[in-house]
């Protein structure tokens, strides 16, 4: 009775979808005010009915409903209540339906956030974003129904992939989302902007909060992933340049190239097609992932399994909405005008340098990614690029943009001459390859080619980020958020242009087979097999070795490396064993019994390999702490024109 | 008006490549394999029903063969089967089994019950030699040429439309030696 009332709630939410998008858009294109007031409440019941749905999703696993197909497929009777929660967003049903309701909840928030926009103008925002519902509520319930029935009811569930049994992995698909899910809302907001066929400054105040924010979650929610590869897959690297970690990424690069142009719109007026492009693009990004992801069209684990009807939906989804706003881009964008001129060297020069060299990253990653499925349909062999050609061409792109970051953040709007911050620009140079060099020479001994030209720019990054706030703190001036968010998010890039370089350069790794008693040895340290034993979880059994990491012969470590055998799936999973030093991982994963009670060990040290997570996190944080800016919280800023360029605002 | 188009133009290509690669299914189970063009990775492996005998990657080099990869447990498998028993009567190339994590009293069973398409059956309890394969999942079929290189991989059950395009057509002229 509970999964019918879920499946009923989804089938309202999707004509309460159609009304807002339908009342929303045509209400404002006729100023009819009695049409436009229909759009909250819709936006509100959307909300609640799609709640419900997961309300009766979450109930159904948790009281072991294996009558649910969906539940029976991705949970087991032995499956532990956290994960029963979590597998919810397990298979490819409930991750529809928790896209949904990511969906539903940003729409709410901009119903609640627009009520000091101009009424037609948030009327198109919620009409937008209520097509682009209805299209993914029409998609769940007519070819991806997770509330389908299955007869006669199986005894126990398939369970949930071992793979996505962990902590990290359970939250890392709803932070993506809401990445993912939030940049529709920029995509709204300049979807609108061109129906209006009016865009200025105040469009781009309104547009950045959001922006940022989804930015925000995207960064946790790929660090989230890769951490999560890095410990569970034992992997032991941080990214593989996999399929799905690419349909992740180019969002992240366009939205990061969206957040800086956004801003020069704001400040400059300058950018107009350029920054609402990059809104559209964004979110085409996030949608491609999404299909990408779930169509199966490209390699992925279980692409046999893909419903081809499921693919053709969402291309043909892709192209109305996609294809609608390039369509309307095309007609709309030639009409605005930006105001003429600033020097190469000012700060809307540099921005636009560095969305060059993202929206090139960006296409480099998305021609990697998608190479397979070109050559594929151009009748070539099915060819993959591989890591080789991003471990090569990505530090091409991102090394210039670590220089550009240094030089342009100290630049001014307009008029800026890189001749007036020629100290801080030296200044900074100089503490940088010095810092740099001296990590390289003195502290880990010479790496990899790129690795000097890395370390230098990380470090310049960090400084560079530091004149400002420092100079203003010195001048006993006001620090607003925004300055600071943007700080922190530049140190971030430093600390991960850092840590990159020194893991890329100085990780060392052997694999070895060794029986209990023997050391496997790596530079000063020494891994020690000291026992094995058999152990037994909830839903798995297997083994669970006691690995010693020795330091010029002191103990500093104890590993538990196991490898576990998952009794439904009949699969076997590596955890690794972990110590998280500050400056180093010790790593060590178990693989197999070679016979005479040799194991098959792989060790690793991997230094700084933690620092590149935590940059994601503090570019996050930075986004949260620029969202939080009081310009953003004033009620009556959302009115006023945006001529209040106080040096406070002039710096962000 | 033009330079605005070209995002629109961009995405329209691509949308084409798209849909090729949604109807195009049968080429989606190409998967990249790093083994592609690479020689098999070295196993020694138990034969199923024989016991004693062991299936090393020496035996079979000097001719073409096609390894199947399957388990009693793999819905899949039980699909592709009837297929896998048209291509054993053929004998066209030998066809090794490999026994994918499984009980062998439940793979003699099987092959008991529905047949044995098999030439030979290699035993692999821990999965080991399958992950050196680069297997993701049952079903899966390489072709090995007489180097002893994997020159293709099927994913997903075979069907005789795959064997013939991609299998068969991969058999040099002249028969085999």
């Amino acid at each position: 009775m509970i999964p019918e009332l879920g499946q009923f709630a989804l089938i309202l939410a999707l004509v309460l979808a159609g009304a807002q998008a339908f009342f929303g858009i045509f209400g404002a294109a006729r100023g009819d005010l009695r049409w436009q007031a229909v759009v909250r409440p819709a936006v509100a019941g959307q909300f609640v009915l799609i709640s419900t749905a997961i309300g009766a999703l979450v109930h159904a696993f948790v009281s072991f409903d294996f009558s649910v197909l969906y539940v029976a497929s991705n949970s087991n009777s032995a499956l532990p209540t956290f994960y029963r929660v979590a597998a919810l967003w397990g298979a490819h049903e409930g991750s529809l339906l928790l896209w949904a309701w990511i969906l539903a909840a940003w729409t709410l928030a901009v119903a609640i956030a627009s009520r000091n926009l101009p009424a037609s103008f948030a009327s198109r925002v919620m009409g937008v974003l209520g097509f682009v519902s209805f299209g993914f509520l029409l998609f769940t319930v007519a070819t991806s129904n997770p509330f389908e029935r299955i007869f006669p009811v199986p005894a126990d569930g398939r369970d949930l992939n071992p793979v996505l049994q962990d902590p990290a992995l359970a939250i890392h698909p709803p932070m993506l989302y809401m990445g993912y899910v939030g940049f529709s809302v920029a995509f709204a907001f300049a979807c609108a902007a061109m129906l209006e066929g009016k865009l200025d400054q105040v469009w781009a105040k309104w547009t950045r909060p959001w922006t940022t924010m989804a930015w925000s979650f995207l960064s946790v929610g790929i660090a989230l992933g890769s951490w999560w590869a890095y410990y569970e897959l034992g992997w032991g690297g941080y990214w593989f340049w996999d399929p799905v970690e690419n349909a992740s990424f180019m969002p992240w690069l366009v939205g990061t190239a969206l957040i800086h142009s956004l801003a020069a719109t704001e400040k400059r007026g300058v950018f107009k097609s350029w920054t609402l492009l990059l809104a559209i693009l964004a979110f085409s990004l996030s949608l491609l992932g999404t299909f990408l992801v779930r169509s199966g069209v490209l390699t992925s684990v279980h692409s046999f399994a893909a419903d081809p009807t499921r693919g053709l939906f969402i291309l043909g989804f892709l192209i109305i909405v996609i294809g609608g706003a390039l369509a309307l881009y095309a007609w709309r964008a030639p009409m605005l005008k930006s105001p003429a001129g600033f020097e190469a060297t000012a700060r809307e020069a540099f921005l636009l340098y560095n969305n060059i060299f993202l929206v090139v990253a960006a296409a480099m990653v998305f021609v990697g990614t998608l190479a397979p499925l070109i050559a594929d349909a151009l009748g070539i062999t099915p060819l993959s690029v591989g890591s080789p050609y991003f471990d090569r061409l990505f530090p091409m792109l991102m090394l210039p943009l670590g220089a550009l970051v240094s030089v342009g953040i100290h630049a001014a709007w307009k008029r800026g001459q890189l001749g007036n911050n020629r100290r801080r620009i030296l200044v900074g140079l100089g503490v940088a390859v010095l810092c740099g060099l001296t990590l390289v020479y003195a502290v880990y001994g010479p790496g990899k080619a790129l690795t000097p030209l890395g370390m230098v720019l990380g470090v310049w990054i960090i400084v560079s980020s530091l004149f400002d706030p420092i100079d203003r703190l010195r001048r006993r001036l006001t620090l607003p958020r925004a300055v600071l968010g943007m700080t922190l998010a530049h140190i971030g890039l430093g600390v991960g242009v850092l840590a990159i370089s020194t893991v890329e350069s100085y990780s060392v790794e052997r694999d070895a087979a060794i029986a209990p008693g023997e050391s496997l040895v790596l530079g000063r340290y020494a891994y020690r097999f000291d026992s094995i034993k058999p152990i037994e979880g909830p839903n798995y059994d297997g083994v669970r070795a006691v690995v010693t990491v020795l330091r010029d012969g002191e103990p500093v470590a104890l590993l538990h490396p196991e490898q576990r055998n998952y009794w439904v799936q009949r699969s076997t999973l590596t955890e690794a064993g972990i110590a998280s030093r500050w400056n180093t991982d010790l790593f060590v994963a178990l693989s197999k019994e070679v016979g005479g009670g040799r194991w098959s060990v792989r060790a690793q040290l991997r230094p700084f390999i933690d620092w590149v997570w935590l940059s994601a996190a503090l570019m996050a944080l930075g986004g949260v702490l620029a969202v939080s800016d009081r310009r953003y919280r004033a009620r009556a800023a959302a009115s006023e024109p945006a001529v209040a360029q106080g040096s406070a605002a002039e710096a962000t | 008006m033009s330079r605005f188009l070209i995002p629109a133009a961009i995405f329209l290509a691509l949308a084409g490549v798209l849909y090729v690669g949604v109807v195009h299914s049968p080429n989606k189970s190409t998967m990249q394999s790093a083994l592609l063009g690479k020689p098999v990775p070295d196993f020694n492996l138990p034969v199923l029903g024989k016991p004693g005998m062991t299936l090393t990657k020496a035996q079979l080099d000097g001719r073409p063969w096609v390894l199947n990869v399957w388990g009693t447990w793999c819905v899949a498998c039980r699909e592709e089967h009837a297929t896998l028993l048209e291509i054993g009567r053929q004998n066209a190339l030998p066809l090794v089994g490999l026994s994918w994590k499984d009980e062998d009293e439940a793979a003699l069973d099987w092959l008991s019950q529905l047949g044995n398409p098999y030439s030979v059956v290699a035993v692999d309890h821990d999965g080991r030699t399958a992950i050196d394969f680069g297997v993701y999942g049952a079903p899966e079929t390489f072709f090995i040429d007489a180097g002893g290189r994997v020159q293709y991989r099927h994913v997903g059950p075979m069907t005789p439309e795959v064997w013939e395009r991609e299998f068969l057509s991969r058999v040099p002229r002249g028969g085999l030696p």
